[in-house]
Order: structure tokens, then C-alpha cells, then sequence
């Protein structure tokens, strides 16, 4: 087992893995930028050093400081937490060069995932659905028009480096093929200096749904069960929950099965997430694989009772995960509001202010997951998630009822913040129904004075 | 940045400086070395080294201040 671990990041979770350290007895180094010195994660750590001024480049996300941080503190593995360095496959090889253990994968495993089509193909010979599409990558705009008539209309093309939603077009015509290919190839070439593209049947207003799987390093690997993750405001996620009104025992093994199949034909190593879009037939369709913890992890851990964090810093260190991973069944409702320090009535307009008041809701089934405290000073360089609101509870809608007495127990004062917005979408029947998908949000009319009188 | 201090150019090396030493700018003063680089740091002012603040072989992190230098 490690003596020591760097966290190459900030914020709730680093928080998140400095109490998962302590709890493994093991020493914890935090690194901050000047504009994190008086971070909770600073404090909390058994070690911090200062990497550089507040800019992320110059900070979270340079790889040179945060090794020769490693080396005068002797850390054996550094973790990269979720974002920043996370997924960068130069520093996963570049940690290992330099004598720590990555806690992720290694990089053939993040190129071959971040490559979009390249991952898609993996899929297909391990025998999961992916969405009806061409293989491999586009040689031109004029192949690209050809599959879009052979597969009819609408069709999705998508940069092979690309992600969160960029290097993407929807095209509904075929009119519109080549110029939109053209555009997205330069965008994506611009921005990932890559180029390629790849074309997919356009799925109307799936379920976005994922799933946990855990391997261990010995070609073992469990799914923990799905994400329902359809609430989503511009490819950004809201509010998750687990497991999803939509999934039924049967389809939760079958999508357990293809994620577990491909995350071992990558022979993945530790705590990985594989997407899925469900459509209206409750068909699904592979969409890609992270390779790292996700922001939304708490609500497996709810239903589970695993600590996610835990067991994937064991993975790393070489042990096999306990049987009882195993056939786990997913046990009551957990629901997650993602607190942003954003002003919901200005179309979601940053607000990092200092934070003068702050009491986190507590009782029987609420958990807080968040680095903020009475006096922080919200830095405005980074994200604006303050925290994480979890409820967890026997059925889904004791766990909405839950969420909005927590939400309602929730004060911060300072800085503007999504909670009336979350309040607004627990009281909404098409939410509480359960029969909603991505395109939720685009629809969902908030008021905030309405719901106030 | 951050790394290891290091007060001379080789472990067998005099030092760059000790107090009372007059520095002009742009004078090397010190090593700090991280992932197996060396980088020099160069003065800022030119003055006379009215402290060192490290020790050989200490670590450092970004910010911290490495001696004190009465311009002249």
C-alpha cells in the first residue's frame, strides 16, 4: 500500500480523497495555487506546497510543478482527482517515468478511450451496441454525405479528439452535410489538433445513462450499477441520480454486462464510468468510457456502500476487491444536486463571491460533499461547484422529498447559487414522474419570483 | 517554482554566494532543481546578500521568498 499520495488537484475532491488518505492511514500532500492558500484542502492535507500563481496553467495543470512537488515531499503516487490532469495521458506517462504510481490508467489506455472512434471500435469487437454509424474515421465530407443518405436523417457528426460537446454538428438535411463536416473538422483541428471525424445515427432525446464499473489488476472488473444523468444544462450535469426510473433489473444487468465487457477488452485498471444513451425503445447505444472518478460518484457510493475512492487507491496498490462487489444490488434512491456558485435568474452567470454565511442541512439519510466554509473566498478562476448535495433514501420520491427539505435547511449567503434552481426542479411533475431524458432542461420554464409568492 | 535548493552549482562546489557577497542583477545565486533539472536563479537586484534563508538541500514551493538583498 502507498505510504504517500500527491492530489494533483482542488477543491471537493481533493477534499474527497484526503478523507479517503486518512481513513486508509496514509499520508496526503495537497498542492494549491496562491489563490487556493486558505482552500480547505490545504488545511486538511498532511502536507501542502505552493505550485504557482492562480492561473490553472501555471498551477492545476502544470505538470512540471506538480512533479517536482512530488519529489521534495518523496509522495509514491499522485492522484488527478476529476478535470485538470485527470484524463492527459502525457501525465499519466510522465508520473510514471518519474517513479509514482498514476491513480488512473495508464496512457494507452487514455489515448485509446479520449480517441473517439478508435473507443467505439474497441466497443464493437467486445460485442457492446454502439450507435449505427461508419467505422473508423471519415476519409472526406463527400463519404461522410454518402453514410448520412444510406443511414437516413438525422445524423450526428462527431470529432474523433473531441468532447464535451465541441467539434460536434447535428444535421438534418442533406444540404447541410459537407459544410457542416468542414466546420466541425476545422474546429476540432483547431482545438484538438485533430481533424477527424466520425458519423452516427442521430438518437432523439435519449436517457443519458452510466455505469460504475470497478477492475482490479487482475483482469477482474464488477459494474455498481447505473447513473441516471439526463438532467443536464449545455452537456453540463445538474442533478444525477441512482439508479434511474428507467432502467429495469433486466436492462441494469444487460448494461452492467457490455460495460463490464468493455472496459475488460481495454484490460482497464480501477474506477472507470461507461456511458450509455438509452432511446425511447430502451435500446442502448455505447457513448464513451471516462477514465477517471466522476464528480457524480457519491450517489453509487449511497446505494452501495462502497467507498469508491478507497477501493480505487486499493486497485492501484494491487489488491483484488472484496467478493461481496460482487451481484451487489443496488440498495434505496440517492439523489445529487450539484451546488454552483451561479446566479440562476442571470442565465447562470459565475458569482464567485466570499461566502458570509454557510450551514450544510444534515439528518438521517444527507450527506454534504464540499470544500466551502463561513468567510471562503470563491476564487474565479476555476469552476464554480461549491459542493454537493447527496440524499439518500428508500424509494425515489421519499428521496426528492428529502432533497427538498435539505435543500430548503440549505443557507449560503455571499455568493448567488443554483439551490433555488434545484428547489424549482424537485417540485416539478415531469421530474417527479421519472419520465424525462436530455432534452429536460431545454424545456424546463424556471421562475424564480413565481415560486417565491 | 517549486523544487530543492541547492546554494552551489555542484555537490563539491563552493557556493554561489554567502552574506556579505555584493550580487548585480542577473547574477546566479542559487540552484533550485526539479525533476532532475537544474535552473539557476538569477538575482533580481543587484545589492549586497544580507541573508540566505535556506539551508542546502531544503525544500521549496512557489512563493517562497530565498534571501534577503540590500540594493545598492
Amino acid at each position: 500500500m502507498y505510504k504517500k499520495i500527491l492530489i494533483a488537484n482542488r477543491g471537493e475532491i481533493a477534499l474527497r480523497i484526503i478523507r479517503a488518505c486518512h481513513e486508509l492511514n496514509l499520508k496526503s500532500v495537497a498542492v494549491y495555487s496562491t489563490a487556493d492558500e486558505y482552500s480547505l484542502h490545504v488545511k486538511f492535507a498532511d502536507e501542502a506546497v505552493c505550485i504557482g500563481p492562480p492561473p490553472s496553467n501555471e498551477s492545476y495543470l502544470n505538470i512540471s510543478r506538480i512533479i517536482a512537488a512530488g519529489e521534495i515531499t518523496n509522495a509514491d503516487a499522485i492522484h488527478p482527482g476529476y478535470g485538470f490532469l485527470a484524463e492527459n495521458a502525457e501525465f499519466s506517462k510522465i508520473c510514471k517515468d518519474n517513479g509514482f504510481d498514476f491513480i488512473g490508467p495508464n496512457s494507452d489506455i487514455i489515448n485509446a478511450m479520449g480517441n473517439k472512434a478508435q473507443a467505439k471500435k474497441t466497443m464493437v469487437d467486445a460485442g457492446v451496441p454502439v450507435i449505427p454509424g461508419n467505422e473508423g474515421v471519415l476519409k472526406d465530407a463527400e463519404e461522410a454525405r454518402q453514410m448520412a443518405i444510406e443511414m437516413g436523417f438525422p445524423v450526428m457528426l462527431k470529432a474523433s479528439a473531441g468532447g464535451g460537446g465541441r467539434g460536434m454538428r447535428l444535421v438534418r438535411e442533406e444540404s447541410e452535410v459537407v459544410h457542416a463536416y468542414n466546420t466541425a473538422s476545422a474546429e476540432s483541428l483547431a482545438a484538438f489538433n485533430n481533424g477527424e471525424m466520425y458519423i452516427e445515427k442521430f438518437v432523439e432525446n435519449p436517457r443519458h445513462i452510466e455505469i460504475q464499473v470497478l477492475a482490479d489488476s487482475f483482469g477482474n472488473a464488477v459494474s455498481l450499477g447505473e447513473r441516471e444523468c439526463s438532467i443536464q444544462r449545455r452537456h453540463q450535469k445538474l442533478i444525477e441520480e441512482s439508479p434511474s426510473a428507467a432502467v429495469d433489473d433486466d436492462l441494469r444487468k444487460r448494461m452492467g454486462d457490455a460495460a463490464v465487457a468493455g472496459a475488460k477488452a481495454v484490460n482497464y485498471v480501477g474506477v472507470g464510468t461507461v456511458e450509455f444513451l438509452l432511446d425511447k425503445n430502451k435500446d442502448f447505444y455505447f457513448m464513451e468510457m471516462n477514465t477517471r472518478i466522476q464528480v457524480e460518484h457519491p450517489i453509487t457510493e449511497m446505494v452501495t456502500g462502497v467507498d469508491l475512492i478507497k477501493e480505487q487507491i486499493q486497485m492501484h496498490a494491487g489488491h483484488k476487491f472484496p467478493d461481496y462487489l460482487y451481484n451487489m444490488k443496488l440498495r434505496g434512491h440517492s439523489i445529487e444536486c450539484r451546488i454552483n456558485a451561479e446566479d440562476p435568474d442571470k442565465d447562470f452567470m459565475p458569482s464567485p463571491m466570499s461566502i458570509i454565511s454557510y450551514h450544510m442541512p444534515g439528518g438521517k439519510g444527507v450527506r454534504v460533499d464540499s470544500h466551502a466554509y463561513a468567510g471562503y473566498e470563491i476564487p474565479s478562476y476555476y469552476d464554480s461547484l461549491i459542493g454537493k448535495l447527496i440524499v439518500h433514501s428508500p424509494t425515489r420520491e421519499d428521496a426528492i422529498n428529502l432533497m427538498e427539505r435539505a435543500l430548503e435547511e440549505t443557507i449560503i449567503e455571499g455568493p448567488k447559487t443554483t439551490i433555488p434552481f434545484h428547489q424549482a426542479i424537485m417540485k416539478d411533475d415531469t421530474f417527479r414522474s421519472g419520465k424525462f431524458d436530455t432534452s429536460f432542461l431545454e424545456s424546463f420554464e424556471y421562475n424564480k419570483e413565481e415560486k417565491e409568492t | 517554482m517549486p523544487g530543492t535548493f541547492y546554494t552551489a552549482p555542484s555537490p563539491d562546489a563552493d557556493s554561489f554566494v554567502k552574506v556579505g557577497d555584493s550580487v548585480s542583477e542577473g547574477d546566479p545565486l542559487c540552484i533550485i532543481e526539479a525533476m532532475k533539472i537544474m535552473n539557476e536563479i538569477e538575482a533580481e537586484t543587484g545589492g549586497t546578500i544580507v541573508e540566505i534563508l535556506l539551508e542546502d538541500g531544503q525544500a521549496v514551493e512557489y512563493n517562497q521568498p530565498l534571501f534577503v538583498i540590500e540594493s545598492s
